[in-house]
């Protein structure tokens, strides 16, 4: 038995007929190829896998790929202008040294680009309690706080 | 180096790697995939302790997809996971080996211990397929606490090992601490329990391997801090296979903290499986399995006493240490509680003597090896809690009674085999206390206690060994491999430069901080300079990265290459000059005829090196292109102060951070941001430790209780502050970089600044005493159970 999924990847359309167990984050890596999206954890905590669903983060971990039918995903691939100038926020992380061993990296920066448009300007408070969902062993979070205060500056622009 | 030719060294340069990481273009063993490739999926214990009676896979070779079941039987000829250090006895016999196999044989001892390989064209076909594996299991009761397994009638758990016992080692002059703890006016003892810890790097473990029947070679993709190391030992020591044979590579490896330095069953049973099924194999740990089978960290039992005068001189430091190497001896487990931790006892203190007894035992869990620190947290954690509640007990200035006891003179040798180079402890003391606001401390406990609070204030003033060497020392002391590093400086015909290194970064920016160096040595930019580690198909060789050694030994080695790529070029400059070869200099990229404004660029002798038109080709070889080993002499001496203020909510038990100060010497520093994300990270999992941190078995059943980021609490974002943190420097005197090494000095530090300052916060409830992790549930018990309650 398989469904055929139908859904935007990055800008650009995707069709497959998947097995409906697949999950979204296997979609993407396996069967796309995207494999900047993450898999750090199976109980969806660590929030490597962080995408964006119709403008809204969610954990590629957790959801089937038929669930995101006719919906519109962006992945970390899918973040950068056409011309590859990075996102404001990508741009941030690297400014900040928001990042070391990069694994976390793509859920997190993805994770910041929602949190950022739900709370255009969040406070240290804010930004530590909405990253609560993304672990990070590298970092202590610090530079990934003032990344997403630069980042969220920036987009303000 | 001079300090007029600075160049990028202590730049913040902005790093290298990032824009693949930050575009999603990093390739991590996941994210390799190979033509007709299976999956692998490794069977497990569910119990910690029971033999195998019999093992039956008729079903599962039998089921769909399925290409190969393997089980311990089917590795004939193949020898056991080896242990890099041998560790003797302190009645001279060496320690005990028990063989770790591949696949369990016989028995398995812990819970997560592999004992079938299954692969399939699918993951899930891999994992049906073990589900039809029936094993007949006799359960046997589990030594689990690494304290109880030493008692007698304790379970046992290698017929090799009598009585659960490795090895029981000691370091220093017992008569003369027994002799001075008699003349001590004051003697401090505590009881403490160092937390087993999980590494959790958030990459999860994973491997590809894969057999060319053309070449009769090997390639493995493997999440390795060392993959020369991992070679070496799966090669000559398990597999018996040519070393030459076997590539190794470690890509893009998501954190380490020390539990990706191993040699690990699951990438040897499927390099030895690929050229049988002669397909590439990958397998990818998932997260519970990591918690499972990723070796971890910590897990000591220690009684302390530390004697001092009646002026709160420290006279003797007396530590026995009970330490959990888990179910089998990992890579290099017997050294961390031995080498690495008692020689570190001595601190930042003049103790003249100090006695130490280790004794280590195996239990039924998960083997324990090196985790960020390895055995210096574990160190730090003894003298700073001792050195706290002297002076509580004293009625000290916790800064005071350090002070008084401070080594100020360089080299010191300490009564632990150590001989520290340089060092200036006053110095981040300091600092620190300035970053702290430790003056005004004071008035902000009386306004805590308005509101109900408990505020306390913690000192950790540690030291560091990193870059563990001279290998003949070490190989003295049991060491089983070299400690050198390698590097490799290849200059291209137009000047750009790739440099090999036998160090391995996953985070710690390599690319960026080696790069630097180059860049600075020989005057040409950062982006002119490409590093490639990682890759034993590529690098020369290399020791790989572990105990904050990068720079200090692989960093060196890089220089040793720099100086003969210059000596070569200033030869061909003299030629292309028509001058002595004592009469150029090299700077800012440029050979020059001293006092002369003759000059030749860096590019132009590359250049030269490689169109050997005009050029000595009767005395000197054409090409640009330098090796080095170096092995260190002496350790680097990392050192520095971190201070801690708490505010404990007495009616939640919540410990809050409202601050944490850190001020470390690192000696020389390439890449101030670097350094800084390293004390971060450090100090946060250091955090972790001692708040939130734990790894619970089931005393009894040896069930992992904390097999998940449900259960096992991991530091996040809202668990810690921003931190200050600085720097003072005095240079390592051994290395030309004058580097010490940062990598670790977090994770070293915080857990005893943390508890010293849950401690004073809780003293005036009466309390003395208090294991990590400090949690909201065990510090309301403990206060509720307080003396003053």
């Amino acid at each position: 038995m398989s469904v055929t999924l139908s859904i935007s990847v990055n800008g650009k359309a995707a069709k497959a007929d998947i097995d409906p167990r697949t999950l979204l984050v296997d979609f993407l890596r396996t069967n796309l190829g995207l494999t900047g999206t993450h898999v750090g954890c199976d109980t969806a905590q660590c929030g490597a896998c962080t995408v964006l669903v119709d403008g809204h983060a969610i954990k590629a971990c957790n959801v089937l790929a038929a669930q995101a039918q006719g919906k519109s995903i962006v992945t970390i691939e899918g973040l950068a202008a056409a011309d590859g100038t990075m996102h404001p926020m990508q741009q941030a992380f690297k400014d900040c040294h928001g990042l070391q061993c990069g694994f976390c990296t793509p859920g997190m920066v993805m994770s910041a680009v929602d949190l950022v448009a739900r709370h255009p300007g969040a406070d240290e408070k804010t930004i530590r309690a909405e990253l609560d969902g993304n672990l990070c062993r590298c970092t202590g979070y610090h530079n990934i706080v003032k990344a997403v205060q630069q980042g969220a500056a920036a987009m303000a622009k | 180096m001079g300090a007029n030719d600075a160049g990028f060294i202590g730049q913040s340069v902005k790093r290298k790697e990032d824009a693949r990481f930050l575009t999603g273009a990093g390739q991590y063993t996941d994210d390799v995939t190979m033509a007709n490739q299976t999956h692998a999926y490794f069977l497990r214990s569910p119990h910690a302790h029971a033999k195998i009676r019999a093992i039956d896979t008729s079903k599962a070779k039998a089921a769909p997809g399925v290409v190969a079941v393997y089980t311990g039987a089917d590795l004939e000829g193949v020898n056991g996971l080896p242990c890099g250090w041998l560790i003797t006895s302190v009645d001279g016999t060496p320690m005990k080996e028990p063989p770790h196999h591949v696949l369990a044989k016989g028995k398995v001892r812990h819970v997560g211990d592999q004992l079938a390989l299954v692969i399939a064209e699918t993951i899930e076909q891999a994992k049906d397929a073990a589900e039809l594996i029936d094993v007949d299991y006799e359960v046997l009761p589990a030594a689990v606490n690494p304290a109880d397994a030493l008692k007698p009638g304790a379970p046992q758990i290698h017929d090799e090992a009598p009585g659960n016992k490795c090895y029981t080692w000691a370091i220093g002059d017992k008569a003369a601490v027994d002799a001075a703890f008699a003349t001590a006016a004051h003697v401090t003892k505590i009881d403490i329990v160092n937390n087993r810890l999980i590494p959790n790097a958030i990459e999860p473990r994973a491997a590809v391997a894969a057999y060319d029947r053309a070449g009769e070679a090997y390639t493995l993709y493997v999440t390795s801090q060392n993959p020369h190391v991992e070679r070496l030992l799966m090669t000559a020591f398990v597999l018996g296979l040519p070393e030459h044979k076997v590539r190794v590579i470690a890509p893009d490896v998501g954190g380490g903290f020390g539990s990706k330095i191993y040699l690990y069953a699951e990438e040897t049973a499927m390099v030895w499986a690929s050229k049988r099924v002669n397909r590439p194999i990958k397998w990818v740990c998932e997260r519970s399995e990591s918690f499972l089978s990723d070796a971890h960290g910590r897990d000591h039992v220690t009684h302390a006493e530390l004697a001092l005068d009646k002026d709160g001189k420290f006279l003797a430091l007396r530590v026995h240490t009970i330490a959990a190497m888990g179910a089998y001896l990992s890579t290099f487990a017997s050294c961390i509680p031995t080498i690495l931790y008692a020689t570190l006892l001595a601190g930042q203190y003049t103790t003249p003597v100090i006695y130490c007894e280790v004794t280590a035992s195996f239990t039924n869990t998960a083997p324990v090896d090196a985790y960020r620190g390895a055995g210096r947290p574990e160190a730090t954690y003894v003298v700073e809690r001792i050195v706290h509640q002297a002076a509580a007990e004293m009625g000290i200035a916790q800064d005071d009674l350090r002070r008084r006891n401070f080594i100020r003179s360089f080299p010191y040798q300490t009564p632990v085999a150590l001989l520290y180079d340089t060092g200036g402890y006053d110095a981040t003391l300091d600092e620190a206390m300035k970053m702290a606001d430790v003056n005004g401390f004071p008035a902000r406990k009386a306004e805590a206690a308005k509101r109900g609070k408990l505020r306390g204030i913690g000192y950790a003033t540690y030291i560091e060994a990193c870059g563990i060497a001279p290998s003949n020392i070490a190989g003295a002391l049991g060491a089983r491999a070299g400690l050198f590093e390698a590097g490799e400086v290849r200059v291209h015909p137009t000047g750009s430069v790739t440099v090999f290194t036998g160090s391995h970064s996953h985070g710690q920016g390599h690319e960026t901080t080696f790069a630097q160096v180059v860049a600075t040595v020989l005057g040409i930019p950062v982006d002119n300079v490409d590093v490639v580690h990682g890759d034993t198909g590529r690098v020369l060789f290399g020791m790989g990265t572990y105990g904050s050694r990068s720079l200090a030994v692989g960093g060196t080695a890089i220089m040793k290459a720099l100086d003969k790529i210059v000596a070569k070029g200033k030869k061909i400059a003299a030629h292309l000059l028509e001058a002595a070869e004592g009469d150029i200099e090299f700077k800012d990229g440029k050979f020059t005829v001293a006092g002369t404004d003759r000059s030749k660029t860096f590019g132009e002798v590359a250049l030269t090196a490689y169109v050997p038109h005009n050029y000595p080709l009767d005395k000197l070889e054409p090409g640009l292109n330098e090796t080095a080993f170096y092995d260190p002499t002496n350790f680097t001496f990392p050192a520095g102060t971190h201070i801690c203020e708490v505010e404990i909510d007495p009616d939640t038990g919540v410990v809050h951070i409202a601050s944490f100060s850190a001020c470390d010497d690192f000696g020389n520093i390439i890449n101030p941001m670097i350094v800084e994300g390293q004390v971060h990270g450090g100090v946060c999992q250091g955090i972790g430790q001692a708040l939130l941190e734990n790894c619970v078995y089931d005393k009894d059943s040896g069930q992992l209780l904390t097999g998940s980021y449900m259960d096992y609490a991991m530091p996040r974002a809202g668990d810690v502050p921003s931190f200050k943190v600085a720097t003072k420097v005095t240079p390592c005197t051994h290395n030309p970089l004058g580097a010490k090494g940062c990598g670790e000095a977090g994770a070293i530090g915080a857990p005893a600044a943390l508890m010293n300052a849950v401690l004073d916060a809780m003293a005036e409830a009466g309390i003395k005493h208090f294991d990590m992790p400090a949690t909201p549930h065990r510090v309301w018990q403990a206060l509720q159970a307080a003396p003053s309650a």
